[in-house]
């Protein structure tokens, strides 16, 4: 991940505040994109006769936080699935930082930096918390069979991944619980355990099927953050979520599906206040707390109230300010 | 009765060969199931195959007996690759189907009477030992009350034992017995973790494997002849009755768990056919006695399952999480 920050600050771009536009032409369903890192053609998945996934045209951009969003069976998830190789599209073609993927097993797809975790969470409960982080670890010869038997050849190895596991379950609150079995953590802690295992791969892309299902309100404005964060070293992020407060939050780009198509696409204001969305993602009963300036009001006032909030501060918009304060600050020096 | 002679038998299945090869195939079955999740019925096959290839390459085509070890460690891994190939991208029963399948087939072909020349049919095959014995460094006489044959098949079965507990510690504690364990808690989160899983549970499947074809030879050794009937079903699942009482996911498990398989049945036949011959059981045949003691194993088996779930090692916080 220090690797991705040194790049950013390579290029002079910071991506947390990255104003640029998203989409190379209008925010149509389907646009090209200034800079996607995610290319997919004509990916279509059907379950007996059910096209769960029809996708046509979809890019998703580098160095943003896209939301995929949709109703309930609007094939997010499979989408998902297609895109990581642990389902196999009917047709199509999809490519990842310029290589396709068609054909491509799973494991070898995390490789390549796009990591996933799961909607109903995976955690290896009866491994330590810290096992389940270590196992995310990369490049770990002891990982081969040939020299697992050698503790001298890999013995360096895991105090390094050892290392950025202790950093990483110190970010996500989890270094007290580092020796309990992860089938002891509650549902949030398990949300939280598998996206900080996520991250041990140091992917440049994650993918999260839906990070704030059944997490404590308590847990979600930190949540918030880490996603925030991962942005601001260099990742990309893309999410499913039907918590529409979070999506508005923390997006920069929102891609709408239903019964399997991409309907809409755009900044999450623009397109919470399209017609087509409200009408596809909610029927007839409209939620004033998708689009509604009150909503998102509320909202505010909610997270202002909260201390581990920024919102409301002068640092709102850069969550976590601890953690990345020194990076701004060495950024104005060079400027 | 006579205690003391009840008493000295059960010692002696302690450290009997029988008792040395059941526990390297259950720590097999510790490799395939307790850490990787692999369920394996057909542990059986494994040491049919050992043993026959062993027995086969020794008296059909007369290689020296290292030579011969090294096909019988061959040949499981083939057969371990030839179930795994098709099923271990599968759920997991779907292995459990096929390897108690694959081991009747083993043991069906090696009774077969077309192939008698080669596998002896239902007779079995014997005298193929000579290589073995012809390396036993003890001089003739008395150790510990055995003759030096049975000193030396016990002294090298055990050392096995003992070498192999070491390896797979050793493995296990490495970063790839993690992904293994790994595999058993849900094998997508390890794939979603850019991990090769088939190459894993593979692997796996062919380590615990070899130490069943191990077994299968120490197993046969000691007799001096190998018969298709010591390798039906019933052996798969007392060696699973060893992996059970010991504790699943333990490398010492299997081990104590074949030791106090075997104590117990030797007790529980001196203790009955001590009953019946003092005329204080009548209503029992001592052919009957050697049936009811494999019910007591069935019960002594239900009643740990009930009372002690994770085995004499296995770890307690474990089950809870169950």
């Amino acid at each position: 991940m220090s690797m991705h920050a040194k790049d950013s600050t390579e290029r002079g771009i910071d991506y947390m505040t990255d104003t640029r536009p998203i989409a190379a032409g209008g925010n149509t369903p389907g646009c090209k994109k200034r800079d996607p890192i995610v290319v997919a053609e004509n990916v279509s998945r059907s379950f007996g006769g059910i096209n769960a996934v029809d996708v046509e045209y979809l890019e998703i951009p580098r160095h943003k936080i896209t939301a995929l969003i949709g109703p309930n069976g609007a094939g997010k998830t499979t989408l998902f699935n297609l895109l990581t190789g642990f389902d196999t599209p009917n047709s199509g073609k999809w490519q990842f930082e310029g290589n396709s993927l068609a054909g491509v097993s799973s494991y070898k797809v995390a490789r390549m930096g796009m990591v996933r975790t799961f909607q109903l969470t995976k955690v290896m409960g009866k491994l330590t918390v810290m096992e389940n982080m270590r196992l995310g670890g990369s490049s770990q010869p002891g990982e081969r069979l040939s020299k697992a038997l050698f503790k001298g050849l890999w013995g360096g190895r895991e105090k390094e991944i050892t290392a950025q596991a202790n950093v990483l379950l110190e970010k996500f609150k989890l270094d007290a619980k580092k020796d309990d079995y992860a089938a002891s953590l509650s549902g949030g802690q398990r949300k939280l355990l598998e996206m900080a295992r996520s991250l041990m791969v140091q992917p440049k892309l994650v993918m999260l099927d839906e990070p704030m299902a059944g997490v404590n309100p308590a847990l979600t404005q930190s949540l918030l953050d880490h996603i925030k964060n991962l942005k601001a070293e260099g990742m990309t992020v893309l999410f499913v979520e039907h918590d529409m407060n979070m999506v508005r939050h923390i997006a920069d780009w929102v891609v709408v599906m239903a019964e399997g198509k991409i309907v809409a696409e755009g900044p999450p204001g623009e397109v919470m206040k399209n017609p087509a969305v409200i009408d596809a993602y909610l029927g007839a009963h409209h939620d004033v707390d998708l689009g509604d300036a009150e909503g998102i009001k509320e909202l505010e006032a909610e997270l202002e109230a909260d201390e581990e909030s920024v919102v409301g501060t002068e640092d709102a918009g850069i969550l976590s300010v601890d953690v990345i304060a020194a990076e701004v600050a060495q950024e104005k020096e060079q400027k | 009765m006579d205690y003391s002679s009840i008493l000295s038998s059960a010692i002696g299945e302690l450290i009997s060969p029988t008792t040395a090869a059941y526990a390297l195939a259950a720590l097999g079955l510790a490799v395939h199931f307790g850490y990787s999740g692999l369920l394996n019925f057909g542990q059986a096959g494994f040491m049919a195959v050992g043993a026959y290839g062993f027995a086969i390459s020794t008296l059909t085509f007369g290689v020296p007996f290292f030579v011969g070890l090294l096909i019988a460690v061959v040949a499981s891994a083939v057969f371990a690759l030839v179930l795994g190939i098709p099923t271990l991208r599968l759920r997991a029963d779907y292995l459990a189907i096929v390897t108690i399948a694959a081991a009747e087939i083993v043991r069906y072909l090696v009774t077969t009477s077309g192939w008698t020349a080669v596998t002896g049919s239902a007779n079995g095959l014997a005298d193929f030992e000579d290589g073995f014995y012809s390396m036993n460094p003890f001089p003739e006489g008395s150790y510990l009350g055995m003759n030096n044959r049975d000193f030396f098949i016990r002294v090298v079965g055990w050392g096995l034992v003992v070498v192999c507990c070491v390896l797979i510690w050793l493995l296990m504690r490495s970063p790839w017995g993690r992904v293994l364990k790994g595999i058993r808690e849900d094998e997508n989160a390890v794939r979603s973790l850019g991990k090769n899983v088939y190459a894993y549970k593979m692997q796996a499947l062919i380590i615990g494997g070899s130490l069943g074809a191990l077994a299968g030879m120490v197993f046969t050794l000691p007799r001096g002849a190998v018969q298709p009937s010591n390798y039906g079903t019933e052996l798969t699942f007392f060696l699973w009755t060893c992996l059970l009482l010991g504790g699943m996911a333990t490398v010492l498990g299997p081990v104590i768990g074949a030791m106090m398989f075997w104590v117990v049945l030797s007790l529980t036949q001196g203790v009955l056919t001590g009953l019946i011959e003092s005329g204080a059981v009548t209503w029992l045949s001592t052919i009957q006695a050697g049936q009811l003691r494999y019910i007591l194993v069935g019960i002594a088996l239900m009643l740990l399952m009930i009372f002690r779930p994770q085995g004499v090692f296995g770890n307690k916080k474990e089950l809870a999480f169950a």
